[in-house]
């Protein structure tokens, strides 16, 4: 299996294979980076995806004991034992050997276990909220707090919806100081390219200070969030969704994000 | 090509849709198999094609397909999934032949130290704002 992979920092390993190919030595350098793009359902995820890059679906098939487990009726299709996933994807060539990945991550709560493979390596996040339905992101705002993942709160100003102070945004979903607050309209490319911007931006801050961290310790610190956390089962990931989200009732009195649901 | 989804009409009104489902059975594209012979396929791990794409007549068309997609330059094992309109989990299993039998390479994902050099993000941004 080992023989069949090219590594980045061998230059003379696939060189040899690239030279009669379709591809070339410049491949082992190709390079590319994820974004995530969550929100609550309908929020406009799709819409932000397919403003800045060219869109289409990725499906993945789900086994329904995970995806399903006392959501779906099964009576009837009791042989029907997997169901299909789909999620927006879509690609930003930055240039030659270095694309960026965008990826709308499902947005029913029951999909959250899809979220962890999605998450793995990524470079940053979106969460788009509606203020209208704040509570509807406060699941993903904990997910990416909980994986120490950077990431940018975008409000997604509909038409006709009344425009909030970045400031209040931030202190209702009791966000750590430092995370990004903008306003956008998902469906205009040039406020979307703004977005990323800002994720790449935070992204960078975020990783040079975890560098810093990293260096100016000794011991491996209990502090830091992904190691302190016990690595949570699909199971239970796929719960923390509903669980994490308020009631109606809560949503039409409250505003704040409740802050048990911060922490594991 | 696939079955999975629709494909294009040939000037003929379709008798299927998507919501019908695949048209080929998944498992028939895969030989029953759920997952691929070895686990280097994460969504980022990058694929291409080892040599010059000829006529392997072993290979199943949407085997063809995704090889010929891996000939056109690296790209992630999601794209190809995307690209070739396959569950991400029938992809995995096709590369997984293409592998063994020596049509692609792969390469995991970069550590995040290496991805995530301010250079790169600084090129990622001024691409962004020329976009």
């Amino acid at each position: 299996m080992d023989s069949g992979r090219f590594d980045g920092t061998r230059a003379s390993a696939g060189q040899a294979a690239y030279e009669s190919g379709g591809a070339d030595a410049r491949d082992e350098s190709f390079l590319a980076l994820k974004i995530l793009v969550a929100g609550g359902f309908g929020v406009g995820k799709t819409t932000l995806v397919g403003a800045v890059s060219e869109i289409r679906p990725l499906h993945t098939e789900e086994s329904m004991t995970q995806a399903g487990l006392g959501v779906d009726r099964l009576l009837g299709v009791e042989q029907k034992n997997t169901t299909t996933v789909a999620m927006d994807f879509g690609r930003i060539t930055i240039r030659d050997g270095l694309a960026l990945y965008l990826f709308g991550t499902p947005g029913q709560d029951r999909f959250w276990f899809l979220w962890d493979e999605l998450a793995q390596g990524a470079l940053g996040a979106v969460v788009l909220a509606d203020t209208a339905r704040l509570p509807d992101c406060f699941p993903a705002v904990d997910f990416f707090e909980r994986r120490a993942i950077p990431f940018v709160i975008a409000v997604n100003c509909f038409e006709g919806h009344r425009r909030h102070d970045p400031r209040d945004i931030a202190d209702a979903l009791d966000l750590d100081p430092g995370t990004p607050v903008v306003l956008c309209d998902a469906r205009q490319r040039s406020s979307g390219k703004q977005v990323l911007i800002k994720v790449v931006e935070h992204a960078g801050r975020h990783h040079r200070s975890r560098q810093w961290l990293g260096r100016n310790r000794t011991a491996e610190p209990a502090a830091q969030p992904t190691s302190s956390r016990p690595n949570s089962s699909p199971r239970a990931t796929s719960t923390a969704g509903p669980d994490s989200s308020s009631t109606p009732s809560d949503r039409s009195t409250t505003f704040r994000r409740p802050p048990g649901t911060s922490t594991v | 090509m696939n079955g999975y989804g629709a494909g294009p009409a040939l000037g003929e009104a379709r008798w299927y849709d998507d919501e019908a489902g695949p048209l080929v059975r998944l498992y028939a594209l895969t030989g029953g198999r759920a997952r691929p012979p070895n686990q280097v396929f994460d969504l980022m791990t990058l694929v291409v094609a080892a040599g010059p794409v000829g006529d392997d007549p072993s290979l199943g068309p949407e085997q063809a397909a995704v090889l010929e997609l891996c000939a056109l330059g690296p790209r992630s094992v999601a794209e190809i999934a995307a690209d070739c309109d396959l569950p991400l989990g029938i992809a995995r299993v096709l590369l997984g032949d293409l592998l063994a039998i020596g049509h692609i390479r792969v390469r995991p994902p970069l550590p995040q130290a290496y991805l995530f050099d301010q250079a790169i993000l600084q090129e990622v941004i001024d691409g962004l704002r020329a976009l």
